[in-house]
């Protein structure tokens, strides 16, 4: 098994008609994801790498069962596209896109959880499930299936992670990109009770960032409601302090944000923490010892 | 992006927030006739973008036009935590009864508009914070509407007369629609002061904006102080670039936000100092590239550069295409590193095959490579 994305994800893609959105559609196809439809509004009736273009969400909904959108438009569209996938009520919704206002997000992220519905990202590499189905931007070839799923609030970042632990023959379950952003769709405690609950998980690597509070949030939750092992890394050690004037935002999370904290945070709950992406890899093989392939 | 003192009172005034007349002046001449049209006690203020200038003797009282002049004096040109000060804000003396905190501002743990409140106004909130964290009061919207309830319920801790509570709830939601209608990040107001005439005024202020949503609040853009900025930070976001100065001697490219994090992360953890955080952004074209050499350079301290690459909707053929075109154009006399994995790398390694660049094929064979090779053109 794995979780959000599988055999069985009929892919819709916003935005397939633009330089990015067309490449990776195309991509994705590549990988063995169902992709079954695009959406470009006033683009409707074209087709993308074969796949039927619509003009709006509904309409591709309606057509042709689409259960995950993933989204590549522009940032000042972004937040209409969210919205428009909101209200088609798609149960799962992944914004690749960069640069969304943070007014606009959080009038989304609550919209999206009064419908019930999932939303990944923005400003995410998307998720993918190894051997059955990617959705987003990540290189499909560096995965491989496995048990081991992976959270990380980076992109780019992720693939390093994904790619040293599959150097060593470590393979993955789900990998979820949940993005960079002071806020987004879903957090570390959204996702940790689905890998909880999927059989084929045997543990999850948490990748982490300084800023927030969500690696605290998330160790503190992990304590009496995770039970598979977990390993964790955190970056921006080195970051210059001082980049933003808000110190009002640093109080409402107390001390929280720091590198610091956050490795503080997951050690007191017996996260093993590396210092190198190869050492988080190091770290799962010694302790997990082999048959992860 | 963050606004000057004088800027955020010029906002709330137009949201109907009680402030101090003022007027801004960069010379010790234009504060002594600010002076002369106020009379009576003013306050002289360093205009910069960094906390605790009190502190540092950025804001002067005055009562006299000779003690204007010498306030300007000291503060022109005064240096507070490496900002020059260019501008003074010259303001009309308020007769304060009392002080208190007020924030509006992104709450992440909820996801919200949250509040800051505190009866303990005029004092580095931080400190306020720290060690007595229970007169710290916090709350917010549920809903992205304004919480009147409790907004009337922390303002009566704050103050007792139910005018004056009237008074600070009506402040409460007008920065709250400012906080909204203008994308801000952060508004704080400290001190919020009652004066002894029963009035609330908004003595200090200080507001920033998120960045992402700067393309629909263009009236904003003109109070950007290119002063208090990195010309080529502001220059590179223009490009699509991220990029931000550092002390060291690597120079950094690397596409995302987190990698770039974790390479600095591994040039320290290996003995080097990175020179710069630069993320190329995703959907990379080979300009972007170019203009990511120029900033990286800039500093004339880079001893070797380290590229690394794992592409995703970044592709690495683009990157390469940058690099063979950045050579072309510019003097590149340091050893550059270059790693590239995921999207397109095999086309991007057969591109740059031939070139003096120095492959590597993992991070930590690149972070090491660039720190010998900057060492060896130090020696």
């Amino acid at each position: 098994m794995s979780i959000l994305v599988d055999e069985n994800t009929k892919l819709l893609v916003q935005g397939i008609t633009g330089r990015d959105g067309s490449f990776h559609a195309g991509q994705m196809i590549e990988y063995g994801t169902r992709v079954v439809a695009g959406c470009t509004p006033g683009k409707g009736g074209q087709d993308v790498h074969g796949v039927p273009v619509y003009n709006t969400v509904q309409e591709a909904v309606d057509a042709t069962g689409a259960n995950v959108t993933v989204i590549y438009v522009p940032a000042k569209f972004a937040p209409g596209a969210m919205r428009e996938a909101m209200e088609a009520n798609i149960p799962l919704i992944i914004c690749i896109t960069e640069g969304v206002p943070i007014n606009d997000m959080v009038d989304i992220y609550h919209g999206v959880r009064a419908r019930g519905l999932h939303l990944i990202g923005p400003n995410c590499p998307g998720c993918i499930s190894p051997g059955k189905a990617k959705v987003g931007i990540m290189p499909g070839n560096i995965h491989l299936p496995g048990k081991i799923g992976v959270i990380s609030r980076s992109g780019t970042l992720t693939y390093e992670i994904v790619y040293a632990l599959s150097n060593l023959g470590i393979g993955q379950s789900t990998c979820v990109g949940i993005g960079g952003d002071p806020i987004v769709g879903t957090n570390p405690r959204d996702l940790l009770p689905l890998f909880e609950n999927d059989p084929d998980t045997e543990a999850v690597v948490l990748v982490g960032e300084i800023g927030g509070d969500e690696e605290e949030l998330t160790a503190e939750w992990m304590k009496d409601n995770f039970t598979k092992p977990a390993f964790a890394y955190i970056v921006g050690a080195s970051a210059p302090k001082g980049k933003r004037m808000g110190h009002a935002g640093a109080i409402v999370s107390g001390n929280a944000g720091t590198a610091e904290s956050k490795v503080a945070a997951f050690e007191a709950v017996g996260v093993s923490v590396a210092k190198t992406i190869d050492e988080v890899a190091e770290m799962v093989k010694t302790q997990l010892g082999q048959g992860l392939e | 992006m963050n606004i000057h003192e004088y800027q955020a009172k010029q906002l709330f005034k137009a949201y109907g927030i009680q402030v101090a007349d003022g007027t801004l002046a960069t010379t010790v001449d234009e504060v002594a006739v600010a002076y002369e049209a106020f009379g009576g006690v003013c306050a002289v203020k360093a205009q910069v973008h960094v906390g605790g200038r009190g502190k540092a003797g950025g804001v002067k009282i005055v009562k006299t036009v000779e003690e204007a002049r010498a306030a300007a004096e000291t503060i022109l040109g005064m240096d507070i935590k490496g900002h020059v000060v260019h501008k003074v804000y010259v303001e009309q003396g308020a007769d304060i009864a009392r002080e208190a905190y007020l924030s509006v501002l992104l709450d992440r743990s909820a996801k919200n508009v949250g509040y800051i409140a505190s009866a303990d106004g005029g004092m580095d909130i931080e400190e306020v914070a720290a060690s007595t964290p229970e007169r710290i009061l916090r709350f917010g919207s549920n809903d992205r509407s304004f919480p009147e309830a409790s907004a009337r319920e922390y303002a009566g801790q704050l103050f007792e007369n139910e005018s004056v509570v009237d008074a600070v709830v009506d402040v409460m939601e007008r920065i709250f629609k400012l906080y909204l209608e203008k994308d801000a990040q952060l508004i704080e107001i400290n001190p919020l002061i009652l004066s002894g005439s029963g009035e609330i005024i908004a003595l200090d202020g200080k507001m920033s904006f998120d960045d992402n949503a700067l393309y629909r609040q263009e009236d904003l853009l003109s109070l950007r102080d290119m002063d208090e900025e990195d010309a080529n930070e502001i220059d590179a976001k223009g490009k699509g670039l991220s990029f931000i100065q550092l002390d060291g001697d690597i120079g950094c490219m690397v596409n995302g936000a987190g990698l770039a994090m974790a390479t600095m992360d591994m040039i320290n953890l290996f003995g080097g100092e990175p020179a710069n955080f630069l993320d190329v952004g995703g959907s990379s074209n080979p300009e972007k590239v170019v203009d990511a050499f120029k900033y990286i350079l800039s500093s004339g301290r880079v001893k070797a550069v380290l590229i690394n690459i794992f592409g995703g909707i970044t592709r690495c053929d683009d990157i390469a295409k940058g690099i063979l075109a950045a050579f072309e154009q510019m003097d590149i006399d340091m050893p550059v590193v270059v790693r590239l994995a995921g999207t397109n790398a095999e086309e991007g390694k057969a591109l740059l095959e031939g070139s003096s660049l120095i492959p590597a094929t993992t991070l930590s064979e690149a972070v090491k490579k660039a720190i010998k090779l900057g060492k060896g053109k130090a020696a």
